[in-house]
Formats: C-alpha cells, sequence, structure tokens
C-alpha cells in the first residue's frame, strides 16, 4: 500500500518528463524542472514544458539540461530558450515598457476607480440641502392644508 | 463639462471596441507568433545533404537572398504547400533551400521523387536541433534570410498563392535590389 502511494506521488511530480531525459545529477535535475514549470509549451500553448508531451517541449526540455549541465546558470538557460522562441515561451511575463500596461493597468484602473468612487462619496455627503424659500414653504403648507 | 463626463464611458467603449476590432480582424490568426529571430543572425547551422553529397549550412547560404524553408514527409499541410514552392522554384526562380526536419531521409527523398523537388539544396535535421535553433514551433515554417545571413521574416504554417505573391516576392525583389 505504502509503494502504491509513494508510486501515484512520484507520478503525480513526474510531468511529462522521460526517464531518458532525467539528468543523473539530482540537483540539476530539479534546476530544470523547476524552469520547465516556467516554459510555455508553443504547441499546446497553455501547458508548460514540463506537463507538455509534445514533441517540441521535449526538444526544449532537452535543451535547457544540455545548458544547465554545460555550467549554464537559470537564468541563462532559460535565456538560451527566449533568444530562439522570444518572452511569449515565458509563462510569467516580463516587466518592461511594452508590458507595463498588462502589469499595471489592472491595478491602474483600480486605483482611478476607488478614487473616483471616494470623491462622489465625499460630494453626496457634504451636499448641504436647499433651504425652501418663502414662496416654496406657502406652496407647501397649503397642500399640507388642504390634504388634511 | 458635466456633459463630457457622461460621454466618457462612450469613448471608453469605442476605444476597446476598435482593439477588439483590431485583434478580430480577419486573416489574423492569434495563434501565430512573432519571430525572436527577426533581424537577427540566422542560427549556424551544417547539415548533411538529402542527395549524400556536401552540406548545407549558414556559410554556404551567404551572398544572396534565400529562402529556407522547413518540411517534413509526415508533414501534411507541408503537401498543401508544395505546389505553391514548385511554382516559386520554377516560375519565380528563387532560391529555396529545403531542410527535411525529424524526417527519415528515405521518407523525405520519396516526398521529392513524388511531387517534385522544388530546392536548390536540402539539408537532414534528423533530431530536429537546427529547427529548434531556429525556432521552429511546427512544420511548414518558410524564413526569409537576406544577404548577410540575417533573418528579415518567417512564415508559419503553409504559403498560400497570396503570402507568397503579397509578401515573399516583394520582400525577396527588395533584399535583392539593395
Amino acid at each position: 500500500m505504502k509503494a502504491f502511494l509513494l508510486f501515484l506521488l512520484l507520478a503525480a511530480t513526474a510531468g511529462a518528463v522521460e526517464p531518458a531525459e532525467r539528468l543523473a545529477d539530482p540537483a540539476l535535475e530539479a534546476r530544470a524542472r523547476a524552469i520547465s514549470t516556467e516554459l510555455r509549451c508553443l504547441v499546446c500553448q497553455n501547458e508548460s514544458i514540463d506537463e507538455s508531451h509534445a514533441d517540441l517541449a521535449h526538444d526544449i526540455r532537452v535543451l535547457v539540461r544540455e545548458r544547465l549541465v554545460a555550467g549554464d546558470s537559470d537564468t541563462a538557460a532559460t535565456a538560451a530558450v527566449v533568444s530562439r522562441y522570444g518572452d511569449f515561451v515565458l509563462l510569467r511575463p516580463p516587466v518592461k515598457p511594452a508590458t507595463w500596461l498588462l502589469w499595471f493597468g489592472p491595478v491602474t484602473l483600480l486605483v482611478v476607480g476607488l478614487a473616483g468612487t471616494l470623491v462622489w462619496l465625499r460630494r453626496r455627503q457634504t451636499a448641504v440641502p436647499v433651504p425652501l424659500t418663502d414662496a416654496e414653504r406657502e406652496d407647501l403648507e397649503k397642500l399640507l392644508r388642504e390634504d388634511g | 463639462m458635466r456633459r463630457l463626463m457622461f460621454l466618457l464611458p462612450v469613448g471608453l467603449f469605442l476605444a476597446l471596441a476598435r482593439i477588439f476590432a483590431f485583434s478580430l480582424r480577419p486573416g489574423h490568426d492569434p495563434h501565430v507568433l512573432p519571430s525572436a529571430m527577426i533581424d537577427r543572425e540566422a542560427p549556424v547551422f551544417d547539415l548533411p545533404t538529402l542527395t549524400g553529397t556536401g552540406r548545407l549550412g549558414r556559410e554556404t547560404l551567404k551572398g544572396q537572398p534565400v529562402v529556407v524553408n522547413f518540411f517534413a514527409s509526415w508533414c501534411v499541410p507541408c503537401r498543401i504547400e508544395h505546389p505553391i514552392l514548385m511554382r516559386l522554384a520554377q516560375r519565380d526562380h528563387i532560391q529555396l533551400y529545403g531542410i527535411a526536419y525529424k524526417d527519415k531521409v528515405e521518407d523525405s527523398a520519396k516526398l521529392l521523387n513524388q511531387f517534385g523537388d522544388p530546392y536548390r539544396g536540402v539539408g537532414v535535421d534528423r533530431d530536429g536541433r537546427t529547427g529548434l535553433d531556429f525556432g521552429v514551433y511546427g512544420v511548414p515554417e518558410t524564413y526569409v534570410i537576406d544577404t548577410n545571413g540575417r533573418i528579415r521574416k518567417r512564415f508559419v504554417g503553409p504559403l498560400t498563392a497570396e503570402t507568397a505573391d503579397k509578401e515573399l516576392l516583394p520582400l525577396l525583389r527588395k533584399l535583392g535590389g539593395s
């Protein structure tokens, strides 16, 4: 039973990485896995290459591992993939002028909306009711008297 | 001034509608990715040729604008594209080179025997490594490389008569003239 549970656990964490792809060094393999979960598979565009069984995902996983074995840092290995496929391959888009709208747009909208709501609420509270003029008061009393 | 404030949502809506209309314009496929390699030097490659004689590499292509087409015998869209490639080679005499992507040599050869060979040379990229270096994410893909070995344009998916006449040929003319 224990062995079966362990098997399930391993199966759940294995992603799409094939045994032949795995690096002998567990530390390097762990880094490769971490990098892979951040890279988009370009064939099935909503999966990371770690989860995807597409051929291309396999190729990119192997490329990342090659770079790591060659002594690249995590960022350098990621950059090797980005240089071929562009920023789109990153599941977490980088913060740069072209993506400012994406990163800060929602927050800006929220702040503007909150500020607008605050101003509106303030104005509503401070609006002083205008007192009736003498003529209006007379009319009102007349109406009330007629009713009664 | 107050009236202008009421027009603000209308203006916002129109602006958004314009953006959406632009993204939904006919002929635009959001799944087609821009190449990261545009205006960069083509990656180094040196492949054995399909005929077995000589090699096809970046250096052998330099000195003239060339078109490099990644294809495979197992790829259905490549067969759709094939007549266009034949026409481009025979009528327009473009410098067309092929790279057989993840394909067995005998299968690529059979394909070219059966449907005709539009290529001036075919490199064999058995493991897809050259494709990976080019940023290929699915065949067919077609790259235009200028005289200096820089990638100027990528076509994802099969070339059509329209993309060939309206984009590929004018670009080659421009590159050849300069």
